[in-house]
């Protein structure tokens, strides 16, 4: 799987203060790929995974703060989390599956039966 | 108020990877960021302790840190001569044996974050919530801190 974040934010001057990219860990497995992202403050109804021809969007929207009182310090980024990553065409796309649990997006990628490894019985 | 941000030792806060390829954005945003913003909130200047923010009313004192992926049981709050202290173990609960790595940008390890809160708050009215990755602590504070409205008797 390439993973090379598309540096959509570079390109688009308007767009750069909007968004900010999760940090994420990849790895691959015999069945396939997992990818998890870091989105503190996002919950499932803020979450958007999008399949779209080769590439994977992430795209998570912070939930709104609940906080009345005046800030007297902040460093939390309050953009919203986006980032593009590009598919291994080994993987099924329709069996892409994702879930988020306290922040952390996890999306299961997994490889089409026909590249998986598999023994080939000897007459 | 003093906020001391927690390193984990001989780990740098230099970025990954893929913190370098987005150096230029970091540099552009440097030259275009007002002064005060920068230290806190710039990627690079930050180390491996949860990102935080506080917030004050007249009656408390709100601590928010970003904390993804944890159990709560693994997080730790504790009050200590007017300093709130959040510490714990950010855990790899995921097994990474005969898998590939591709990106490891997330950390895992061993963090402690100290707030030195600027007025007394009742010990005994904190609490903690943990939802979506982000701690909130609420901190009441102390009677002697809310401001008072005295009368003036005139006669």
């Amino acid at each position: 799987m390439q993973t090379t974040l598309e540096n959509q934010t570079a390109n688009n001057h308007a767009a750069r203060e909007d968004y900010v990219a999760p940090n994420v860990n990849i790895f691959e497995t015999q069945e396939g790929y997992v990818l998890e992202a870091e989105m503190p403050g996002v919950g499932k109804e803020g979450l958007d995974v999008t399949l779209e021809g080769t590439e994977i969007t992430i795209t998570g929207r912070r939930s709104p703060e609940t906080v009345t009182g005046q800030p007297l310090f902040r460093e939390r980024n309050t953009a919203d989390y986006r980032r593009v990553f590009e598919l291994d065409p080994a993987i099924d796309t329709a069996k892409v599956s994702a879930k988020v649990t306290q922040g952390i997006l996890t999306v299961t990628l997994p490889k089409s039966e026909r590249v998986k490894p598999r023994k080939i019985a000897v007459n | 108020m003093n906020i001391l941000r927690w390193q984990t030792p001989g780990l740098t806060a230099w970025p990954s990877f893929d913190g370098l390829s987005t150096l230029r954005n970091e540099i552009d945003r440097l030259f275009q960021a007002p002064l005060g913003e920068l230290a806190p909130t710039s990627h690079l200047l930050r180390g491996s302790g949860p990102a935080l923010d506080i917030f004050e009313d007249k009656d408390s004192f709100v601590v928010k840190a970003e904390l993804p992926g944890m159990k709560k049981e693994d997080i730790n709050v504790s009050l200590h001569d007017g300093s709130l202290s959040i510490s714990g173990e950010r855990k790899n609960e995921t097994k990474s044996e005969g898998t590939e790595v591709y990106r490891a940008e997330r950390f895992f390890g061993r963090f402690q974050r100290t707030v030195n809160l600027p007025s007394q708050v009742a010990a005994d009215k904190i609490s903690a919530e943990y939802k979506n990755g982000v701690l909130t602590v609420t901190l009441a504070k102390a009677e002697e801190a809310k401001p008072k409205q005295i009368d003036v008797q005139v006669n």
